[in-house]
């Protein structure tokens, strides 16, 4: 029988290892997959790292697929610390980007000094108040906030096509359903000359460092912690459990809003249905993958993002479908699920008999 | 209001309220039996689109109709299995894992569709169930239409309603299984295991959510499309909790919900010149979602759902 048994200490070295360890195990069980296609697995890795590795190009687009992925895993982190469900990524990232592109489209015009502010502010305001709902009904009901979450993605997508098809659906774009293209003062800057990389990927790092500094050294950092590693423990001893999970998730939704806002003025500069290729969903996996760390969350993410990258790139040299990409990231999240066993708990393979005994 | 009542009154939208829920009702079973042995699955959303592909795929290569239920089944127990070892004696979230699956399984099918068929642009079709006239019943008037002209899948949806219910209500296992989701360390002094009991439930509750994938390839279409599950997996996690964990409750939350979707369907083409068509869309999901609320405060949660039980410990 397997008995698991706690360790005293989870040691640095460890916390650092398992997700390592685990990345690079979703990377050798990929070579199944890969060899049942009769590609080289050799040759498709390599294809794979050059893609998101090989060239500046190559790594700008890497850096370009990380800006998102480190914001809706900084959503998702923030939330599981708390214990608070948030699997609705995706639909505050849509909320987010409807409101960039609905405030950044020209109905407000001012210099970009005022409008960049601005739009960044609808967007987080917006994906933070999708998850008002459900944080309420969870904290006010107990309604289960995973269902509900989950539920509003498809619901916000919906609402996103329903706007790009009426109200919103830019006259000149020869009938697509699209948003009018952002002005150029709510445009966010581009890093590099000639790249894809924007200002988002500042945004991305900045809230990453204010999430650190917010669970490490606030007190509303202590409380999302207490309560999530206790709810009930955190109300005896007098603290705000309802409140902190409100707060908690305004700040997941508008992490993932700025998500959205990173992709439309940012990157896209307009708003379409097909934004987001999951990017909520891939926050998760991102989140796990840094044990819930806002600091591990942005290198979760760089390679998450190289994953996708790499393999976008590899399947147009070598012809095995893209979707290893996500097969990758599928297994990433389960081996890392078992990665994090081994720094919580000693594994121990013991016998019927003594089993029984303990 | 006439046209409301032309459409209830049609036994065509009958017929179609009951396609519409039937892998509801496999669904809503499956996620039902993994929840009463007190695991969330929250894998059902890939182990759907899981179904849907390998029971296709096995009849396009050959396999007969009943052939290819039979692999979705399995394909639904392998990721069961998956999603059982993870949450059931190593302990690990059900939530995180039961997404984990989603993905893995959802991955997993898309890969290999697009490596079996690499450069096809319309899915190539099979020779689906077909609907089978039930003797004497689908010659009643409206009656035999609506309910006994359906293909077998929808037939084997309601028998397995009340085998599970029969399972469940009426035999030890059942008994053991309602004991190991509410209090397993009561299981465990009676000398049962508890993993044994809550890995095969999880495997059995996946396999039939598989079925649910398969009705969709097998049974109401004849083909894989790329997102055809499309967030029936989570309605089936939302309806789980309206029937209160209840297999004939189950059955009627599915029915309900079916009649509400053939339901604005129809209404759609009456007025959908006035309202969007994704209002209609939406309304599933906010239908969903105002049912969990009205059932919240009542919802009698099996009491060891989402923990985890460990040997010795308490």
């Amino acid at each position: 029988m397997i008995r698991l048994e706690p360790r005293e200490t989870a040691t640095t070295t460890r916390l650092i290892a398992a997700p390592v360890i685990a990345a690079v195990a979703a990377l050798l069980l990929a070579a199944i997959p890969i060899a049942t296609t009769g590609t080289s697995v050799f040759e498709a890795y390599a294809l794979m790292a050059r893609g998101a590795f090989g060239s500046v190009f190559a790594f700008s687009e890497m850096l370009t697929r990380a800006t998102p992925l480190i914001l809706t895993g900084l959503a998702a982190a923030v939330a599981f610390r708390a214990k608070l469900w948030n699997i609705g990524g995706e639909g505050q990232l849509y909320a987010g980007a409807l409101a960039a592109a609905a405030i950044g489209s020209g109905a407000i015009d001012q210099p970009p000094i005022v409008m960049i502010p601005l739009v960044i502010m609808a967007g987080a305001l917006a994906g933070g108040m999708v998850m008002l709902g459900p944080t309420l009904l969870k904290s006010k009901l107990g309604v289960d906030e995973v269902v509900t979450t989950l539920l509003l993605n498809f619901v916000i997508l919906l609402f996103v096509q329903m706007m790009l098809e009426g109200p919103m659906k830019d006259p000149m774009g020869m009938g697509w359903p699209q948003s009018e293209p952002i002005i150029d003062a709510a445009v966010l800057p581009k890093l590099v000359a000639r790249m894809r990389i924007h200002g988002g990927l500042i945004m991305a790092f900045a809230a990453a460092l204010f999430v650190y500094v917010l669970l490490k050294r606030t007190v509303w950092g202590f409380e999302i912690r207490a309560v999530g590693e206790n709810a009930r423990a955190a109300r005896h001893a007098g603290i705000p459990v309802t409140a902190t999970f409100i707060r908690v998730g305004l700040l997941s939704g508008a992490l993932a809003g700025l998500a959205g806002v990173g992709e439309v003025a940012g990157l896209k500069g307009y708003l379409t249905a097909d934004l987001s290729p999951g990017f909520g969903y891939a926050g998760i996996v991102v989140a796990m993958l840094a044990a819930l760390s806002p600091i591990g969350v942005v290198f979760a993410a760089l390679f998450i993002a190289s994953v996708f990258v790499g393999a976008d790139s590899m399947s147009r040299a070598a012809g095995v479908s893209n979707y290893l990409a996500d097969l990758i990231v599928a297994m990433a999240l389960i081996c890392v699920l078992i990665s994090s066993l081994f720094v919580r708990f000693k594994v121990r393979f013991v016998g019927r008999a003594t089993g029984e005994a303990a | 209001m006439s046209d409301i009542f032309e459409i209830l009154l049609a036994a065509n939208f009958w017929a179609a309220a009951i396609r519409i829920a039937t892998p509801l009702i496999f669904g809503v079973l499956g996620a039902l039996v993994c929840e009463r042995a007190g695991v969330l699955n929250l894998g059902i959303e890939g182990i759907f689109t899981a179904g849907a592909m390998a029971g296709w795929m096995a009849v396009w290569l050959g396999a007969g109709l009943w052939g290819g239920v039979a692999v979705a089944a399995l394909a639904g127990a392998f990721f069961g299995l998956i999603h059982a070892i993870l949450t059931v004696p190593l302990g690990l979230s059900q939530h995180v894992s039961g997404i984990g699956v989603t993905l893995f399984a959802t991955s997993v099918s898309y890969f290999a569709y697009r490596t079996a068929l690499p450069d096809v642009s319309s899915p190539p079709r099979i020779v689906a169930f077909q609907p089978v006239d039930i003797p004497l019943l689908s010659d009643l008037p409206f009656v035999g239409p609506a309910f006994f002209q359906q293909t077998p899948m929808t037939f084997l949806a309601f028998a397995l309603v009340a085998l599970t219910a029969f399972v469940l209500y009426r035999t030890p296992l059942g008994l053991a299984i309602r004991a190991v989701g509410d209090d397993p360390s009561a299981v465990e002094a009676q000398g049962l295991s508890v993993y044994g009991l809550r890995i095969g439930a999880v495997v059995a509750g996946s396999a039939m959510m598989a079925l649910g994938g398969a009705f969709l390839t097998m049974s109401a279409f004849d083909a894989f499309f790329f997102g055809m599950v499309n967030g029936r997996g989570w309605i089936c996690i939302a309806l789980t909790v309206f029937a209160s964990w209840r297999p004939g409750k189950a059955l009627i939350g599915a029915l309900l919900f079916g009649a509400f979707d053939a339901f604005q369907v129809r209404l759609q083409t009456e007025v959908g010149a006035f309202i969007p068509s994704q209002v209609f869309l939406m309304l599933p999901y906010l239908l969903s979602i105002a049912a969990l609320v009205m059932v919240a405060r009542k919802a009698d949660y099996p009491r060891a759902l989402l923990t985890p039980y460990f040997r010795g410990q308490r």
